[in-house]
């Protein structure tokens, strides 16, 4: 009985003492962190990404934090999370939200196993990094996708896959978050971050080949040959052809798909648009999110930061 | 007998061409001179459509110090200034050039005497080989006047050249120094006045016997050079491998270079191409490429004009066996399988290897089991093992810690894994990587 009670009086002193020094430590070697910091941490996605140019979900809210006490959230964006995300976050920081385009990952190139024929075979480790260091890779197209998925890898998000069939990657446009990963994994530089468009419409040029035209031609039945009959037909001057390529400024383009019928390789796509009738509504912006296609509901999440493909 | 310390492996030598004399091959229709031949900055081309050229014609000027001149081997009409796919497997700038004969320039020495003499001083000797286009032939087509200037504060003892020819199947250069002994070793003292050192080594491996034994015979007339016979390991050819065994110093890790342990390294090609261009006025137009493989029917060396596809080295050389798997250029440790055969001889060419799908075919990957054997033949005392993991992982700074620069690539390593493993692939990633991460901080500087 004696002992019991010895070894709890004992033992109670002990606890006692240890917790008056822990309590002065703690207040005497406090180090001041802004409660607003942690605040704003817990409403990010957690996801560590990177795609905001900080090194991780804290680190981007402590920036996010001192931006605010600088007077703007400008030029702060969380890819992954959103525009919803930085609602929230100006909401704690009692600042105004600056809007921001949603954008999507665009894989610029359409050299399936059937557009592209292949002319060597590669038996190196499975990675593009490698195989572009390696050579032209498996088809006569040096330009484009090596088809070794470092973008897969690459992707936090499990938004980007390989199609088997065309041996091509695809992206998920509900998981895709833009952080631009798989953009940077891309030793081609195939992978471009552009904005999403209107109710997820847009027009691009799925090809990266910038060998002359009858080079390009030959290597893929898809390439774009730098022929400039979009740039001609282009209403608004949104297409520039440089090093025999054409581009789509996704900022001029009105999505009027007239470039589309015009490229006889067909290397134009317009994405996500209503399949093609004798006469086509517009593109409707009366409806935002509901009308043609499943993948138009999407929750309208993504957004981007500035694209640095 | 000599070789150098650490690593090394002993492949199979298969130097199936070793008693063909080396035959003149026919001029191509066409000949192709990609623009970028050597290390550092392209050339930059001065003919254009339509120029009329002869034999030795200077098509393209040297594109900065770092840079070679090159020159037309063949006499015609330049066809186009286009492109190329060339042996890196892209598409690069290139001179074509329609052949219509073989008429030189009158500058050019084409006697077959020997010259002896050579008066001019260290820099006119250096201007010459500068002028001439020389770079290492070895294969990494270095350029030559570049590794006779030493950089301040360096001091050249003595210049070593490198005739082991450790790559199999190669002969080229064993075949230079049977036929060219007399002219290589006035080429090797015109190298060693160019730096101004009075002791010159020849390291050859000996399982070129006849080449040792002629060699020595015909440098008894030069006391200041000694041939040195080396034991057959590779990669002895590697510019540090060789310092190692000929002379015994180590060359520090990366910035070091061989001119810090007062070594010029030099391959005996290029101690060829040194006294042609000097002696001769010749500039390097011309080189011995190997034709080789185990299922050709007839492997050969050929004297070959630069321009040449390689198709018609193969031709010549009894026609593309059926069961090619691969075609490489150089040889089977260090060269490169090519995307195609009309990719032109160019200065660094040495040697076209055929081999078989049995050959070609590369050994399913399997786990790392720990041998390390990887570790043991490593030449640089790396180990592989770790490096390759860790590019795998995009671990760069550790990858820079591991002192993935030193790698010579020689791919020793992935040739002695028993599993297989794909350890050059990933460290030539992370030696890639890291070397860009490097330069681009010292350009912040």
């Amino acid at each position: 009985m004696d002992l019991i009670l010895v070894a709890v009086i004992s033992l109670g002193v002990i606890g006692l003492i240890s917790a008056v020094i822990l309590f002065v430590a703690s207040k005497k070697f406090a180090v001041y962190e802004d409660p607003r910091i942690a605040q704003v941490a817990e409403v990010l996605p957690q996801a560590n990404c990177g795609g905001c140019g900080f090194p991780g979900c804290n680190g981007f809210a402590s920036a996010c934090v001192k931006a605010a006490d600088a007077g703007s959230l400008e030029g702060k964006l969380c890819p992954a999370g959103g525009t919803p995300t930085m609602e929230k976050i100006a909401a704690i920081l009692g600042m105004e939200a600056v809007a921001s385009e949603p954008k999507i990952a665009v894989v610029r190139c359409n050299g399936s196993c059937e557009n592209r024929p292949r002319t060597a075979v590669y038996d190196g480790a499975k990675s593009c990094a490698i195989a572009h260091t390696t050579s032209g890779g498996e088809t006569a197209c040096a330009f484009g996708c090596l088809g070794c998925g470092d973008c897969v890898e690459a992707c936090k998000f499990d938004a980007i896959h390989m199609n088997p069939e065309t041996g091509l990657p695809e992206v998920d446009e509900e998981k895709c978050t833009a952080c631009g990963a798989c953009a940077k994994a891309c030793p081609r530089r195939i992978i471009e971050i552009r904005p999403k468009g209107k109710n997820s419409r847009r027009m691009v040029v799925m090809c990266v080949n910038k060998d002359k035209g009858a080079i390009a031609n030959k290597a893929c039945k898809v390439s774009c040959i730098g022929c400039g009959k979009c740039v001609k037909v282009c209403p608004f001057e949104a297409i520039t052809l440089e090093n025999n390529l054409a581009y789509i400024d996704p900022a001029k383009c009105k999505s009027c798909r007239k470039c589309e019928p015009e490229c006889p390789k067909g290397a134009i796509h317009a994405v996500n648009f209503p399949p093609r009738k004798p006469k086509v509504e517009a593109p409707a912006d009366t409806t935002p999110k509901a009308a043609p296609a499943p993948k138009a509901e999407a929750v309208k999440a993504p957004e981007a930061p500035k694209a640095e493909a | 007998m000599k070789t150098f310390r650490i690593g090394g492996v002993h492949p199979a030598e298969n130097k199936l061409s070793a008693g063909k004399a080396i035959e003149t091959l026919a001029l191509p229709k066409q000949a192709v001179f990609p623009l970028s031949q050597h290390i550092g900055a392209p050339a930059t081309a001065i003919v254009k459509k339509g120029d009329v050229v002869k034999v030795g014609t200077k098509i393209a000027e040297a594109g900065g110090f770092v840079s070679a001149a090159i020159f037309s081997s063949v006499s015609g009409k330049v066809n186009k200034v286009d492109s190329i796919i060339d042996a890196s497997g892209y598409r690069k700038p290139a001179i074509f050039i329609d052949v219509d004969g073989d008429e030189w320039e009158e500058t050019i020495d084409r006697s077959t005497t020997l010259v002896k003499e050579c008066n001019l001083k260290p820099e006119e000797i250096v201007a010459k080989i500068k002028d001439a286009g020389v770079v290492g032939m070895g294969g990494a087509c270095f350029p030559t006047h570049v590794k006779l200037s030493p950089p301040p504060g360096c001091k050249a003892e003595c210049v070593i050249i490198n005739a082991v020819e450790c790559e199999p199947y190669l002969t080229a250069d064993h075949r230079l120094m049977l036929e060219k002994a007399d002219e290589i070793l006035v080429g090797v003292s015109i190298l060693m006045k160019a730096v101004n050192v009075t002791k010159g080594y020849i390291g050859i491996e000996n399982n070129k016997p006849d080449a040792i034994k002629l060699m020595t015979e015909k440098a008894a007339q030069y006391s200041n050079i000694e041939i040195v016979p080396l034991k057959v390991k590779y990669p002895q050819g590697g510019e540090k491998q060789l310092i190692d065994a000929v002379i015994a110093r180590q060359v520090p890790a990366p910035p070091a270079i061989p001119i810090n342990v007062g070594a010029v390294v030099q391959n005996v090609g290029t101690a060829y191409a040194v006294y042609e261009a000097v002696q001769k006025n010749k500039p390097l137009f011309e080189r011995v490429v190997t034709v080789t493989g185990k299922s050709v029917k007839n492997p050969s060396n050929f004297l070959t004009r630069m321009g040449t596809p390689m198709s018609q080295l193969i031709e010549a050389a009894g026609g593309l066996p059926e069961d090619t798997g691969k075609v490489i250029g150089g040889g089977p440790m260090m060269g490169k399988a090519l995307l195609n055969t009309e990719v032109p001889i160019c200065k660094g060419s040495s040697g076209v290897l055929l081999m078989n799908d049995k050959e070609a075919a590369r050994a399913a990957e399997s786990p790392c089991i720990r041998c390390a054997k990887c570790v043991s033949v490593c030449p640089m005392g790396l180990e592989p093992f770790l490096l390759a993991t860790l590019s795998a992982k995009k671990d760069w700074e550790r990858v820079e810690k591991e002192d993935v620069m030193s790698c010579i690539e020689c791919g020793s390593c992935q040739f002695t894994c028993p599993s297989h493993r794909y350890l050059l692939d990933y460290i030539r990633l992370g030696k890639g990587t890291v070397g860009g991460i490097i330069r681009a901080r010292n350009a912040k500087k």
